[in-house]
């Protein structure tokens, strides 16, 4: 039998520490709608998006009443379109992303992801459209998420789609300036992505994955923090045996949300996703989890210990809560999704390379950082480039999620606004990488082994 | 199948009798409870089993939401399955 002193805890995570289902994430698959004919693909993806998902959020609801527990999001992710749209005779695809745009309201989600290309060994002429679209896709939608690979292990990293990004992020920044920039904050630039990830703007419905699909993105990094409140001066096998015992708890949640889910849909369930997500709410902060074991303010020296314990106790407490574990599982590090971020870059503690740093030790990269409206799409570029370094050679997904901001300077503030917070522009270093982003070709895949 | 009934708010007279009067009507058997008042404040948690009754869950959300906003106090139900997962391997 329950005891009373359980059923308070849980509630009290939900109540008091913001513990939520991040995202129900739909995978669905778009192989069967391509056709040469624009029209008629259009009208074949927004029958196919719209049926599979039309209980998709009414059964997110109903779970998240029976249960009590806040499912924040229910989102779906497709098929990369540069694949199913290759067919397509058109020039280009902002057509489609209008149409994805529809299919999204229609169906009541507040995010699809799937406007994506994968083009680290080299283009297709279907990836070459999509990623030419993407200014003006992401300026006339709001809900359509885009992603671009552009580097792998096995592949190295394709240096023409490097510079051809940097050139992009700076057109999108441009075509969206009216609203400061925030097409950027709809595109992720991959290295290593994963097939499965739940979590927007980088989610997509990968080729090897089944007809359709439920993923779970769990979150709660003010558990973790209040818990680790409970702890303070101990050593750090008690801080990790600490986050591993809560990153049970979590994940546990996790998983009964994504089998009552599959189970009500009658669609398969995939992965859920250990990462621990912040938003800018407070007492939902990665960053303040980093202070509570000790550091003054995130960024300050000792950052990426602590980062690192805190990602692979979460990894470690999950696995066991989870049958299938997968996406991005990871501590994530959003800068204007994380209200300690926010301050700790604004009071000169946390900086663009501290974060890079960060990224080797946790999940995805550099997410969410607004720069100087002047930084050039070469400088951009080779912030992308030593990201996607950074993943291939240590066996791990980066990316980058970078935003300059059109007039804005450092000192300047930007206000995304919902779950995309706030962010002060950060500094870029301000020397030029342009011969080296001119060279184009593509890095070789790195050795396996001798890693040191 | 097993709910949580629980009940924050400040005390008065007649919450119990309300709560159980409630889940006897809809035939839901009350097979644990726990209650304490700390400085004039009714918190109540109780297990029960609907196994018997006829109603949906949603329908005793709703009947309970209403009640309670009439007494001034915040009654949340809950399926079980939430506690199970995270406190029961």
């Amino acid at each position: 039998m329950l005891t009373a002193k359980e059923i308070r805890e849980t509630n009290r995570m939900i109540e008091e520490n913001n513990l939520d289902v991040r995202t129900i994430t739909m995978g669905i698959s778009l192989r069967d709608c391509s056709h040469p004919d624009l029209d008629t693909f259009c009208a074949n993806i927004y029958e196919k998006i719209t049926h599979t998902a039309r209980n998709l959020v009414r059964t997110g609801e109903d779970i998240e009443r029976e249960y009590g527990v806040p499912i924040i999001n229910k989102r779906i992710s497709v098929t990369p379109i540069a694949i199913v749209a290759e067919a397509c005779k058109t020039d280009n695809y902002v057509k489609i992303a209008e149409t994805l745009d529809r299919a999204a309201d229609a169906v009541g989600i507040n995010f699809l992801g799937g406007f994506s290309a994968l083009v680290e060994k080299g283009y297709t002429p279907g990836d070459r459209r999509l990623i030419e679209s993407l200014p003006e896709a992401l300026a006339r939608t709001n809900k359509v998420c885009a992603s671009v690979n552009i580097a792998s292990v096995r592949a190295g990293i394709n240096m023409d789609a490097v510079r051809h990004m940097g050139e992009i992020i700076k057109k999108i920044a441009e075509r969206t300036a009216d609203r400061d920039a925030i097409g950027c904050a709809k595109l992720v630039v991959f290295a290593n992505a994963v097939q499965d990830n739940p979590f927007m703007a980088g989610a997509f419905h990968g080729v090897s994955e089944p007809e359709c699909v439920i993923n779970v993105g769990v979150s709660g990094p003010g558990v973790v923090k209040t818990a680790l409140e409970q702890c303070r001066g101990a050593d750090f096998g008690v801080v990790s045996e600490t986050i591993k015992r809560t990153a049970f708890k979590i994940t546990r949640v996790g998983q009964l949300v994504a089998q009552e889910a599959s189970r009500r849909l009658g669609v398969q369930f995939g992965i859920v996703d250990l990462s621990l997500a912040p938003t800018p709410a407070v007492g939902d902060s990665v960053a303040h989890i980093l202070e509570e074991m000790g550091l003054e303010k995130c960024g300050a020296p000792g950052t990426i210990a602590a980062l690192a314990l805190l990602n692979d106790a979460v990894k470690k407490g999950g696995v066991m809560a989870s049958s299938y574990v997968g996406g991005l599982s990871g501590a994530f590090i959003p800068v204007s999704e994380d209200a300690g971020m926010i301050d700790a870059v604004e009071c000169g503690a946390l900086s663009l390379e501290k974060l890079e740093a960060m990224t080797c030790v946790c999940s995805v990269g550099l997410d969410m950082i607004a720069v100087p409206g002047d930084t050039t799409a070469a400088t951009i570029a080779a912030i992308i480039a030593d990201e996607a370094a950074i993943g291939v050679i240590n066996n791990k997904t980066t990316a980058v999620r970078i935003i300059p901001v059109p007039g804005k300077a450092v000192g300047d503030h930007v206000e995304f606004g919902g779950l995309l917070g706030h962010s002060p522009i950060l500094k870029v270093n301000s020397f030029s990488a342009v011969d080296f982003i001119a060279r184009g070709g593509r890095i070789p895949a790195p050795i396996r082994s001798l890693t040191n | 199948m097993r709910i949580i009934v629980t009940v924050v708010g400040k005390d008065r007279m007649g919450i119990i009798a309300m709560v159980s009067r409630i889940l006897a009507e809809q035939r839901i058997n009350i097979i644990n409870l726990d209650q304490n008042i700390v400085e004039g404040y009714f918190n109540m948690i109780l297990i029960a089993d609907m196994t018997d009754s006829k109603a949906a869950l949603k329908d005793i959300q709703q009947l309970f939401a209403a009640e309670g906003a009439a007494m001034g106090l915040d009654i949340k139900v809950q399926h079980e399955g939430i506690f199970e997962a995270m406190h029961r391997i």
